[in-house]
C-alpha cells in the first residue's frame, strides 16, 4: 500500500473526557478495543498463627488440602496442553508439583497443631523450596516453581484467583499494577492486545516490553485499578487514555487505527530523512533470538547488544569460550554491518552473585556497569578476549563500549583496555550527566559514544525509573534531558575523528580543537534507549546532532517513515524549539504541531 | 521385597519432561514404589519433589523397590523406562 492513500484527516475522538474515562502515560502507540483481564495479586503469607476454623477437625483440613492440589493440578495440566516445548513441560511438571504426595504429607504434619490448611501448605511449600534453593545449580531454579505451586494451593485454598497473568480463553487488555521481568518472559503476545498498568513509568519494563510486541500501552493510571474483569475498554497508547464500554466512534476509531498500522512504509534499509540526510537505524538486542527479529526488521545492524543474558542467574562467570560462542552467534546474522556490543551491565536492578553486592543502600548509584571492573577486573578482561576473538572469526564489523561511564578517566581506561584486546572501534555509554557535560574530554580517547537515554532521564531527574508516581520526571522529553543530549551532539561534531583526522597530532583534545569541523568529521553519536523508538522524539535527537538510532526492531518501521517526512534543517528547526520548551508537556506539544504525519500514522 | 536397578538413560537426567513421563508410569502400578540414588534414604517414586531431589543425572543409577504382587513386573516396566531417553520422545 502506498503511503499516500492515507487518510490525511485521521484523528481520535476528541470529546471532552467523561468521569469514567481513565487517563495515565501513553508510552506505545496504538488504538484498540477488547475486554479487560486482571493480573492476579500476588498471594499475601498467611499469618503464622492461622488456626483451622472453629469445627473443622485435622481431617477436614487435610481434605481440603487435597481438594485444592487437585483443582490446581487440573488447572496447570489444562494450560500445559495449550503450549508446546519447554513450556509445556514446565507446566507439566509444576502441574505433578501442586498434587505431590511429599508436599502433602508435610503438610499434613503440620496440620497437628490446629494449624489451618492454609499456613499448613505454605510453611510445607517454604520448607521445600528452601532445600532446592540451598541445593542451587538446576535445583535452585526450581526453587521458585515450588513457590508458584505454593502460592496457587493458597489461592486455592482461599477461593481467589491464582496469581500470575490472567488465562481468560481470549484475547485481552490486561491490566496491572506493573509488570515485573518475569511476567513479560511468559506474557504470550498472541493473547495480549494492549496493556494498562497502574503504576510504572515510561520506561518501566512494562513499557519497554510493549513497545517490543508492538502493542498499545498506557501506564502511570491510577484509575486503572476500579477496571474490572470483563468489561470492554478503548486503550489509546498514544494519548493515554482508555475508555471504558467505548462508543461508536471509538469503534470507529480503533477501525481507522487497524488501517492506520497496515498503512506504514517498511523499512528498505537505509535511514534517511527527506534530503537524503543518512541516519543508520539500528536495532536492540538481548541475544540470538531478537538478533532474527532485527534481521527481519531490516535493521542496519545492532546498536545495542546487551550481554547480561549470558551472566544472569548463574553463580559463576561464563568462560571465554562459552562467551565466543554465544557472540560470534549473534555477530553471524550481521556479516558487513555493524554490531555494537555494550560490556557486562550488572548491578542495580541486573545483581550478579559473582560481581555485585546486594547490600548497598543505593544499588542505582552503587557499583554497577563498568564500575563493577575497578575491583575485580578480570571478568571485563575476559569478557573483551571473548569479543575479540568472536570478532575476528566473524565478518561483522563490531564496535564496544562499557555502561555507566561518569568520566573522561573512566572512558579512557575502558578504551586502554579494549585496544589491549586487539579491538578497534571503542566508545562508552553516556548515561551519567557528569559524561554528557564533559563528552568533548571523553571524545579524546572514545571512538564513539552511545545515549543511554533511560539512565540518563534517570539520574538528571534524580527520578527512580521504575517509580510510577515519578513518570512525569521520568520522561526523556524533559527539557534538561534534551538540552544534555544536544551538548553530547555538539561535542560529537567538534570530535576529531581518528580516521578522517589523519592530518592533526594524535591525542589531540578534540573538543576544543576543531570547533568548527562539519558532521563528515566528527565522532558518532548514537542513541540506544527507549527515546529512540519514539518517531516524535526520534526527529528531535536527529535535529540535536545525534547520528544513529537504535531501538527494538519493531519501532524502526514507524521511526524510519517520521524521520522521512523532514530535512535536517526541519529537524533542527524543531529541535531547537523543543530543547527551549520549559516544560516537557510543552516540548512533546511542539514537536507534534510540527509533525502532522504522526496524526496520519495514529502514532 | 523386590529390587531392580536402572541406569538413567535421558541426557537431561531425571527432571522436567522425563521425570512426569515416570511418574505418570509409577501412578499406573499396583504397587508402591520407591526410588533411591548414591545412598538416598527410599523416597516416594510418585512424587516429583522428592525425584528432583535425588538430582540423578544421565549415567547415574537409581534404584527402584517396590513390595507385593505385581511388584517385580511393576519394577521391570518403571526401569525399562528409564533406560530409553525419555528426552528424545
Amino acid at each position: 500500500m502506498s503511503n499516500t492513500s492515507i487518510p490525511s484527516t485521521a484523528s481520535a475522538p476528541d470529546a471532552p473526557a467523561a468521569s469514567s474515562d481513565i487517563t495515565g502515560v501513553g508510552v506505545s502507540p496504538g488504538r484498540v478495543i477488547g475486554r479487560v483481564a486482571r493480573m492476579a495479586p500476588p498471594v499475601e503469607a498467611p499469618d503464622p498463627a492461622e488456626k483451622a476454623a472453629p469445627g473443622r477437625s485435622i481431617d477436614d483440613e487435610y481434605a481440603r488440602i487435597t481438594d485444592a492440589a487437585a483443582v490446581v493440578q487440573a488447572e496447570l495440566t489444562a494450560r500445559a496442553e495449550t503450549v508446546s516445548g519447554d513450556a509445556r513441560d514446565v507446566l507439566e511438571a509444576t502441574a505433578l508439583m501442586a498434587s505431590d504426595p511429599t508436599l502433602a504429607k508435610a503438610a499434613k504434619k503440620l496440620l497437628d497443631d490446629g494449624r489451618s490448611a492454609e499456613r499448613a501448605v505454605w510453611e510445607a511449600g517454604t520448607s521445600i523450596a528452601e532445600q532446592f534453593a540451598a541445593l542451587g545449580g538446576y535445583m535452585g531454579e526450581r526453587a521458585q516453581d515450588v513457590y508458584d505451586v505454593r502460592a496457587r494451593l493458597v489461592a486455592a485454598l482461599r477461593g481467589v484467583s491464582a496469581p500470575g497473568l490472567p488465562n481468560p480463553g481470549h484475547p485481552y487488555v490486561l491490566v496491572a499494577v506493573d509488570l515485573a521481568p518475569a511476567d513479560t518472559a511468559t506474557l504470550d503476545p498472541a493473547q495480549v492486545i494492549a496493556l494498562v498498568t497502574s503504576d510504572g513509568g515510561p520506561q518501566s519494563h512494562t513499557a519497554i516490553l510493549a513497545r517490543a510486541l508492538g502493542i498499545p500501552a498506557v501506564v502511570a493510571a491510577p484509575q486503572a485499578t476500579t477496571l474490572v474483569d470483563g468489561v470492554e475498554v478503548y486503550v489509546d497508547g498514544t494519548r493515554g487514555r482508555v475508555i471504558p464500554d467505548p462508543s461508536d466512534a471509538e469503534r470507529a476509531d480503533a477501525d481507522l487505527a487497524a488501517r492506520q498500522s497496515e498503512a506504514l512504509v517498511p523499512f528498505d534499509g537505509t535511514g534517511r530523512l527527506s534530503d537524503g540526510h543518512e541516519v543508520a537505524l539500528l536495532a536492540n538486542i538481548g541475544g540470538v533470538k531478537d538478533a532474527a527479529a532485527a534481521v527481519d526488521a531490516n535493521a542496519q545492524g545492532v546498536g545495542l547488544f546487551r550481554t547480561e543474558f549470558l551472566f544472569l542467574g548463574r553463580d559463576t562467570e561464563p568462560s571465554v569460550e562459552e562467551q565466543v560462542s554465544d557472540y560470534r552467534a549473534v555477530f553471524a546474522a550481521f556479516p558487513g554491518k555493524k554490531v555494537v556490543l555494550r560490556t557486562l551491565d550488572a548491578g542495580a536492578d541486573k545483581p550478579l552473585a559473582f560481581l555485585t553486592n546486594d547490600d548497598e543502600p543505593n544499588p542505582a548509584l552503587g557499583i554497577r556497569g563498568y564500575r563493577t571492573s575497578l575491583e575485580k577486573r578480570q571478568v571485563l578482561v575476559n569478557q573483551l578476549r571473548a569479543i575479540q576473538t568472536a570478532r575476528e572469526a566473524e565478518n561483522a564489523d563490531v564496535w564496544v563500549m562499557a555502561p555507566m561511564i561518569a568520566t573522561a578517566d573512566e572512558a579512557a581506561d575502558f578504551v586502554g583496555l579494549c585496544r589491549e584486546a586487539g579491538l578497534p572501534t571503542n566508545g562508552v555509554m553516556i548515561e551519567v550527566p557528569s559524561a554528557a557535560l564533559t563528552a568533548a574530554h571523553i571524545f579524546a580517547t572514545a571512538d564513539f559514544v552511545s545515549l543511554g537515554t533511560n539512565d540518563l532521564t534517570q539520574y538528571t531527574m534524580a527520578a527512580d525509573r521504575q517509580l510510577g508516581s515519578l513518570s512525569a520526571l521520568n520522561d526523556p522529553w524533559q527539557p534538561a534531558v534534551l538540552q544534555l543530549v544536544q551538548h553530547v551532539g555538539q561535542a560529537g561534531r567538534a570530535a576529531v575523528s581518528t580516521e578522517a583526522g589523519a592530518g592533526s597530532a594524535p591525542g589531540v583534545d578534540g573538543g576544543t580543537a576543531t570547533a568548527s569541523a562539519s558532521a563528515a568529521t566528527g565522532k558518532p553519536v548514537g542513541v540506544c534507549g527507549e527515546a529512540a523508538a519514539d518517531p516524535a522524539l526520534a526527529v528531535v535527537l536527529v535535529g540535536l546532532g545525534v547520528t544513529t538510532l537504535s531501538m527494538t526492531s519493531r519501532a524502526i518501521q514507524a521511526v524510519s517513515t517520521v524521520l522521512r517526512s523532514v530535512t535536517l534543517d526541519e529537524a533542527q528547526t524543531i529541535a531547537a524549539a523543543v530543547v527551549a520548551a520549559p516544560t516537557a508537556a510543552d516540548a512533546r506539544r511542539i514537536a507534534r504541531e510540527h509533525l502532522p504525519i504522526l496524526e496520519t500514522l495514529g502514532l | 521385597m523386590a529390587e531392580r536397578q536402572a541406569t538413567i538413560a535421558s541426557r537431561v537426567g531425571l527432571h522436567a519432561r522425563p521425570a512426569s513421563l515416570f511418574i505418570d508410569a509409577v501412578n499406573r502400578q499396583p504397587v508402591e514404589v520407591t526410588i533411591a540414588a548414591k545412598g538416598s534414604d527410599d523416597l516416594d517414586a510418585s512424587s516429583i519433589l522428592s525425584i528432583m531431589s535425588l538430582g540423578a543425572a544421565n549415567g547415574d543409577v537409581v534404584t527402584l523397590k517396590a513390595e507385593g504382587e505385581g511388584a517385580e513386573a511393576a519394577l521391570e516396566e518403571l526401569a525399562q523406562l528409564l533406560e530409553t531417553d525419555l528426552d528424545a520422545e
